[in-house]
């Protein structure tokens, strides 16, 4: 890639966490719980894009950041108080330089209308707001990043020539003039050790210095001055605190001076660093608490990472191929050999694990995002709004993070489109006007739950029903459960919009949210209760990359089955066998009665089925909350496998999720457990007959 | 060895290989390597010339019997048998053949159509036929041997 364009992208990467973090500090300042480190977060985010855009000559974007960033500084002066009318104007002033830099990052132009609108309502609150705008207006325009003033050191600087300084042509005095650039400077000269006239050697070194410059620089900086004279003098550069009567008063240190005038002196050494470090961790003492809280990261690749994964992958398999090695080999469990071998186990899970961390991410980029939606699908829907996120620092592999964002904006969109009530009918309920919108993240049992929950009408069954029969989904004498009819709105082709409106009725259906995260291995849900609301769940597995799997045996084959889908292993007893027909039979369990499924049958491994008392069965869940029974015939073990994509070299494979490789070096199928049982259940006869036989069963 | 790579003659190499009686032959550029047969892991609902999948090196390698695609005698894999790995677009696919023969270079011109009255099976992979020495070599186009494409095709 062209540096340049690395550069662009680097920054564009960093505008995107900044925008993150403008977004996340104006909704604290709207709930009130701004303290001063929240507006500096939020000034700092403005102006650093403002900064990058400034290098890459973004003038649109420069200029829309400068007048916000004037906004945000009369807020962060208090010259300004962050008023509801105040805060709203921000937030949208947030969602147009979120539009800027977009549109700066796709090379497109962004309608000045919008932003000169806005800048023009950003310069009015400023004007409104205080006296000093001029003043304040300077300090914004300071090139430097310099924000908290604080920075401010006086620098004792000691330099100390020596003969090879001159023999190489340089000169102090150019240096001392260099140091003046900085700041104010205060230059003492150390002329104790010049000897006698008679004694001077011409080629020698007899002056030094001490120079107390007061500059907001960093001693890099002053570092700099010195650059090439390095190793040739002795130099100390020594931070000291701040006090405005200082140039009046020399520090303690300086009386060395007065107390061996006539001693040669030697040249200050160079403190010992943690003792410098303690001075300077004493001023910096503000910007020392803002490190600690946001912890040290670095820019990673992620084909570099995701190589790494792929590696430790790899270990896995040879770590289990060894295993296998030993057992063949016939050595005892309690041997040193085997006791290595499991610790070696235990840290081959341990390093998948830290290196899944590494991908893994809090969920608060996507979360990030919603505020915003809701505002936008709020403005044009008319309704009052209020989005609650919860467990935004939840952690997720990145690929599901990446691919949950359009189904999430889908599903929110919906709530609140179709969720959300009006103002007048939420208020002629007895509800209050503003509608809640709750969107909340949470890990269970080795998966991500991601809720979208509103507190509207809840589902309107009678007119989905209507729907489903007018779209030809469902038969007109079709008795469904209320479950069953919410489920709906995941078919195919299904919208209850009435009116094809702008913000969901985009023919992107639920069923289009329900197979993107079918897609991700995750399953959605709905519950809702009428004038309540209605909650979507979807429950997403944490990694893309490995499965806890129950390694199974049917026919002769091999087959892994996410241990995530099964509830428990049976043995089924033969009078619990129910043949509902020449080919389908249920398992009665606990009273109710579960579809049984002969895996090794429904993928073409065997023509007969298999007796079920002679098979282990596993209960299973399946999408909607519906169980059904697979049939083996050994369990062999459990483990953790890595997935490996059958689509990448081949296709996807009906009834089979992907594939793994198993310690003897072969492929093993990682069985797709929805997909096996619905295949089934569409070839037996139809779900509503059987439950009307199983109803029957149940009463006799 | 420059003349073989020079570019205004249509030279290209070749790899030659036996399926029972018959030799086919592939661009050497779509080889990536060369192994023994290891069993493969069958795939349900799949066609009969799909012998399964199998791991290389951490990758999972779907085996086309090329005996079957292409509609001649086949019989079970053993350990003689050998398996070309070749690149199609982004897809690696090994191909199960009985051995490999020859490296052939020559130039485009010598290519000779398939005869009009050959199947359609025939038809449908077979680019060209190829004189060497005597004997007949097939040249074969791989983009239509994984059953995807021949949907796309159909």
């Amino acid at each position: 890639m062209d540096p340049m364009e690395e550069i662009r992208e680097t920054f564009f990467q960093e505008c995107n966490e900044q925008l993150g973090e403008l977004e996340t500090g104006l909704l604290h300042m709207q709930a009130e719980t701004q303290s001063a480190d929240t507006v500096n977060a939020v000034f700092r985010a403005v102006h650093s894009i403002k900064g990058g855009a400034g290098i890459f000559g973004l003038d649109g974007l420069v200029r829309f950041a400068h007048a916000f960033e004037t906004t945000l500084d009369s807020v962060r002066c208090g010259r300004m108080v962050s008023t509801p009318t105040v805060m709203l104007t921000l937030l949208r002033a947030a969602d147009v330089l979120a539009d800027l830099v977009h549109a700066a990052r796709e090379n497109t132009i962004f309608s000045e209308e919008q932003t000169s609108g806005l800048i023009g309502e950003l310069t009015k609150l400023n004007q409104e707001s205080a006296e000093s705008s001029l003043q304040f207006a300077t300090i914004v325009n300071a090139p430097a990043p310099t924000l908290a003033p604080s920075h401010a050191h006086n620098w004792q600087i000691t330099f100390c020539p020596h003969p090879e300084l001159y023999a190489k042509a340089n000169e102090p005095a150019l240096l001392l003039r260099d140091l003046r650039r900085l700041g104010e400077v205060e230059v003492m000269l150390n002329a104790s050790r010049l000897p006698e006239l008679h004694q001077i050697d011409p080629d020698g070194a007899y002056l030094s210095w001490t120079i107390i410059l007061k500059s907001e620089c960093d001693e890099a900086s002053v570092r700099d001055v010195f650059e090439f004279v390095e190793g040739d003098c002795d130099l100390s550069i020594i931070a000291m605190p701040v006090s405005t009567d200082m140039p009046d008063e020399p520090p303690a240190f300086f009386e060395g001076f007065e107390f061996f005038p006539s001693n040669p002196i030697e040249p200050v050494p160079i403190l010992p660093t943690n003792e410098k470090l303690e001075i300077t961790a004493k001023l910096d003492n503000s910007v020392a608490k803002q490190d600690s809280a946001t912890t040290a990261t670095i820019r990673v690749d992620l084909e570099r990472v995701d190589r790494m994964i792929d590696l430790v992958g790899e270990l896995v398999i040879n770590e289990a191929m060894l295993s296998q090695r030993v057992l063949e080999a016939g050595i005892v469990r309690a041997s040193g050999v085997a006791v290595a071998l499991e610790e070696l186990e235990n840290l081959t899970r341990e390093i998948q694990d830290s290196v899944m961390a590494i991908r893994a991410q809090p969920v608060r980029s996507v979360f990030q995002r919603m505020p915003r939606l809701v505002r936008e699908v709020a403005a044009q829907t008319g309704k009052q709004v209020r989005l609650l996120t919860e467990g935004e620092s939840t952690e997720v592999d990145k690929t599901v993070i990446e691919r949950i964002s359009d189904p999430l904006t889908h599903m929110i969109r919906n709530a609140i489109d179709h969720g959300l009530e009006t103002p007048e009918v939420r208020r002629a309920s007895g509800k209050p006007a503003e509608g809640t919108v709750r969107l909340a993240a949470l890990h269970r049992s080795g998966r991500i739950v991601v809720e979208v929950a509103d507190d509207g009408a809840g589902i309107n069954r009678n007119r989905v029903k209507a729907k489903a029969l007018e779209n030809g989904l469902i038969n007109a004498d079709a008795t469904l459960t209320d479950d069953e009819i919410d489920n709906l709105i995941f078919m195919p082709g299904f919208s209850t919009a009435s009116a094809v409106t702008d913000i969901s009725g985009r023919g992107v259906g639920m069923d289009v949210v329900r197979r993107s995260v079918q897609a991700l291995g995750g399953r959605i849900s709905i519950s809702s209760k009428p004038g309540i609301g209605s909650t979507f769940t979807l429950s997403l597995p944490l990694t893309l990359a490995v499965l806890d799997g129950m390694v199974v045996t049917a026919a002769t084959h091999t087959l892994i089955v996410p241990l995530g889908a099964i509830l428990e292993t049976l043995q089924p007893r033969a009078n619990d066998v129910h043949p509902l027909d020449s080919k389908v039979r249920v398992l009665s369990l606990r009273g109710g009665y579960v579809p049984m499924v002969d895996v090794a049958l429904a993928l073409g491994y065997r023509s007969e089925a298999i007796e079920p008392t002679r098979s282990v069965a596993l209960l299973v869940e399946c999408e909607g909350g519906s169980q059904a029974v697979l049939l083996f015939d050994t369990i062999q073990s459990q483990r953790q496998v890595v997935i490996k994509s059958l689509e990448a070299n081949y296709q996807a494979v009906p009834g089979i999720a992907a594939a793994t490789v198993m310690g003897d070096g072969r492929v093993a199928l990682i069985l797709d457990v929805d997909s096996i049982v619905s295949t089934s259940r569409a070839e037996s006869p139809r779900i509503e007959s059987m439950r009307a036989v199983v109803t029957l069963m149940e009463a006799s | 060895m420059s003349q073989a790579f020079a570019p205004d003659v249509k030279a290209r190499e070749l790899i030659a290989f036996r399926i029972g009686q018959q030799e086919f032959c592939i661009n050497i550029m779509a080889v990536r390597e060369i192994r023994g047969w290891t069993v493969a892991t069958a795939l349900p609902h799949s066609p009969d010339y799909l012998r399964g999948v199998i791991n290389l090196r951490g990758a999972v390698l779907p085996i086309i019997d090329l005996a079957i695609r292409l509609g001649l005698p086949s019989s079970e894999p053993t350990a003689r048998n050998v398996i070309i790995v070749a690149q199609i677009g982004q897809q690696q696919i090994g191909l199960l053949v009985d051995a490999v023969s020859d490296i052939l270079t020559l130039n485009e011109e010598h290519i000779q159509p398939t005869p009009d009255v050959a199947s359609d099976l025939v038809k449908t992979f077979v680019r060209g036929l190829l004189p060497v020495e005597g004997r007949m070599i097939s040249l074969l186009a791989l983009d239509h041997v994984l059953p995807d494409h021949e949907l796309e095709a159909a």
